[in-house]
């Protein structure tokens, strides 16, 4: 029991960034062994493969950096998919200089309305971002007419996307950034002591002088932040926006925070470990595809994968009282 | 306070205290009336049999799944792979029933078995392999939908159509097409004879599958579970069991949801978006039917309702020549509207700590 109180530095929440990163070793090894048998090369292991690998990476890794946020509270953002897709929507259709700042304010509004929604009107965040979710993509077929935009990304959104700087893709440049910032907030700023607190327990934290409606407003702010820029990022990347363009980014965002050892119920895990997971899920994608496996195949190994690592570390307490 | 609920009458009181407790399941079968009343108004051509069969006949699915969804609900969980196992017993089902009698049976069977067997293994997982409903459902539903996949490749199927005829239209067809009662003419049958056989459907499994479960003491505990599992845990309750029972539930209606999916459609189709949508909207009318997303409180019958009701907003688009493009904001309006309303509580609330739940 002692273990429920312990800090996001102690021991017993590296165990599942170990385990996960050595999951990563384990897939590249099959992943080769399967290509030297197949192909006689080794593609995985070339820096060329894994930087490709990382820049697609980097969209679910923003994604996923602002979801840690929120399930660090206890709660979880489902309203990503059509966040991303209204930021790069709107993005793209102001188009000139305005386009990036106009995308983050969406994420911005978008983020303060969730947290206005389960901070103060206390609506369980998984049901009030679904229905904010499905009220982007209403508003954002009505914009669109329910075609596929014909604006196109503007060139600053393509260089951060799909350009290289240094020979290193730029989006990696961006997810580092974001990865930062984010890491410092967590470890070295009150806000990020006050969310481990606050997902801990809410009460004792609001006895303890934290303002825990204002720390909930704040995550699910920088949830929408992150889904904004990652939205951006992919129209660059695609060089326009199109309907759906966010839907297969939630679950894996989720499942990466989780297998990256974040406590879904919150109040623990470590930023290092959203990483980890985000590389893993990458990876497995990338050797699945490799692999030509079927999207059959795929989703059942990709669903045994997340309930094997769950299995390893995942297991919460045994209900005793 | 017991000297006053003494001097009314029993029943009354019994009434009132129901209404007490389940403000939200009243107040959706209330919004539900009025949403179809209206409906029937404004329609056009006003109620008809016909009108009311095919409006059945599209909510049966979306019923089922959210009653799926109200069985883990209910013991503070939540299930992320009930639109997945829908998916893969409507595969199964555009697989199996076809044929002579006998096959066709067996398929609904193996069909309905299927899904509950995907239900048995969540809640194992569940139960002792002590992971988070959310994302081991979340997990396992990928599972599904692989396996659906992997049976149905490209959607199809050829679903006996008399089936699809009798269990899609009302109780006098489904007595024509098999012959059954004088070919639907007995006289004792004329009073229902009107009814949709989908209504029928989902009323008899209610009433066969929830109403008696919910009175045994597994049942029971899946409301002790809910509001508080270490209570129930201290008082002896079968915490696991229960917790079994919800999963494995779930999993039968949700393939039972997959198996009219596939008799009503005729086919298969392992349609990724499609099994999402479901499951989004299993949570959404849950919420709508007066189901706690918190646990240990609201029923079955009321995700049904909050199905239904989610079903009803969709009709009006039609003969309002509403564009249908906006669907989806106007769910997600209505789903917002009727949270929120729930939220004036915290407007009364006087300790701030009783919000920290």
């Amino acid at each position: 029991m002692a273990n429920d109180l312990t800090l996001p530095r102690l021991k017993s929440d590296d165990l599942p960034i170990v385990i996960s990163a050595g999951f990563v070793l384990v897939i590249l090894a099959l992943g080769s062994i399967y290509t030297v048998a197949t192909l006689g090369t080794m593609p995985l292991l070339s820096p060329n493969y894994l930087l490709t690998q990382l820049q697609t990476g980097a969209f679910l890794g923003i994604v996923a950096a602002g979801m840690m946020m929120v399930i660090l509270l206890g709660h979880i953002d489902l309203s990503v998919p059509w966040t991303m897709t209204a930021a790069a929507m709107m993005a793209t259709t102001v188009g000139g200089p305005a386009a990036i700042p106009t995308g983050l304010a969406i994420g911005l509004l978008v983020g303060l309305f969730n947290g206005f929604g389960v901070a103060y009107l206390r609506i369980p965040s998984m049901i009030f971002t679904l229905g904010v979710d499905s009220v982007m993509r209403g508003l954002m077929i009505a914009h669109t007419g329910g075609f596929a935009p014909q604006d196109s990304a503007t060139p600053l959104m393509r260089y951060l996307a799909a350009e290289k700087l240094l020979g290193i893709p730029v989006a990696i440049f961006v997810w580092a950034a974001v990865s930062i910032v984010i890491a410092a907030i967590l470890s070295r700023t009150a806000f990020g002591k006050a969310i481990y607190a606050t997902g801990n327990r809410e009460a004792a934290s609001y006895l303890s002088g934290i303002r825990t409606r204002w720390v909930i407003v704040g995550a699910f702010v920088i949830s929408g932040l992150c889904a904004a820029l990652a939205g951006i990022l992919l129209a660059g990347y695609s060089a326009k926006a199109y309907q759906g363009m966010g839907n297969a980014y939630l679950l894996p965002a989720i499942a990466a925070v989780v297998i990256g050892g974040t406590h879904i119920l919150g109040g623990r895990g470590r930023f290092i470990g959203t990483v980890v997971g985000v590389i893993l899920i990458v990876l497995l994608n990338s050797v699945l595809s490799i692999m030509q496996m079927p999207e059959a195949g795929r989703q059942i190994i990709y669903g045994l994968v997340i309930i094997v690592m769950l299995l390893v570390y995942g297991r919460t307490a045994k209900v005793t009282s | 306070m017991s000297a006053v609920t003494a001097t009314t009458p029993p029943r009354a009181s019994a009434l009132a205290m129901s209404i007490r407790q389940n403000r939200g399941f009243y107040g959706a079968v209330l919004l539900l009336a009025a949403l179809y009343l209206v409906y029937n108004f404004i329609h056009p051509r006003g109620f008809s049999a016909n009108v009311f069969i095919a409006n059945t006949n599209e909510s049966v699915a979306l019923a089922f799944v959210a009653m799926a969804q109200a069985m883990t609900v209910i013991v503070g969980g939540l299930d992320l792979s009930v639109g997945a196992v829908m998916t893969l017993t409507s595969c199964i089902a555009s697989e199996l029933v076809r044929g002579e009698p006998w096959q066709i049976i067996l398929g609904c069977l193996i069909s309905v078995a299927a899904g509950t067997g995907f239900g048995l293994v969540n809640g194992l997982v569940i139960v002792y392999g002590r992971l988070q409903p959310i994302i081991a459902t979340l997990a396992t539903g990928a599972v599904a939908i692989g396996l659906a996949l992997l049976i149905r490749p490209q959607p199809g199927g050829e679903v006996d159509l008399d089936l699809n005829w009798a269990v899609t239209n009302s109780i006098k067809d489904l007595a024509q097409t098999y012959h059954l009662f004088e070919d639907g003419e007995a006289g004792w049958l004329q009073p229902i004879a009107w009814v949709p056989v989908p209504l029928l459907i989902l009323v008899i499994i209610t009433a066969a599958v929830w109403i008696p479960f919910r009175r045994t003491v597994t049942g029971r505990t899946l409301y002790a579970i809910g509001s508080s599992e270490g209570a129930a845990y201290m008082s002896g309750l079968p915490i696991n069991r229960a917790k079994l029972w919800a999963f494995t539930l779930a999993g039968f209606f949700a393939g039972c949801a997959g198996l009219y999916l596939a008799i009503q459609t005729g086919s298969g189709n392992a349609d990724i978006p499609q099994a999402g949508a479901y499951t989004l909207n299993s949570i959404a009318a849950v919420v709508l039917g007066g189901i706690s997303l918190l646990g240990g409180v609201g029923t079955v019958i009321g995700a049904l309702i909050g199905a239904l009701i989610l079903r009803a907003i969709s009709f009006y688009f039609r003969i309002l020549s509403i564009d249908p493009l906006l669907q989806p904001l106007v769910e997600g309006v209505v789903l917002l509207a009727a949270v929120s309303l729930g939220a004036i509580r915290t407007l009364r609330v006087k300790n701030r700590l009783e919000l920290f739940r």
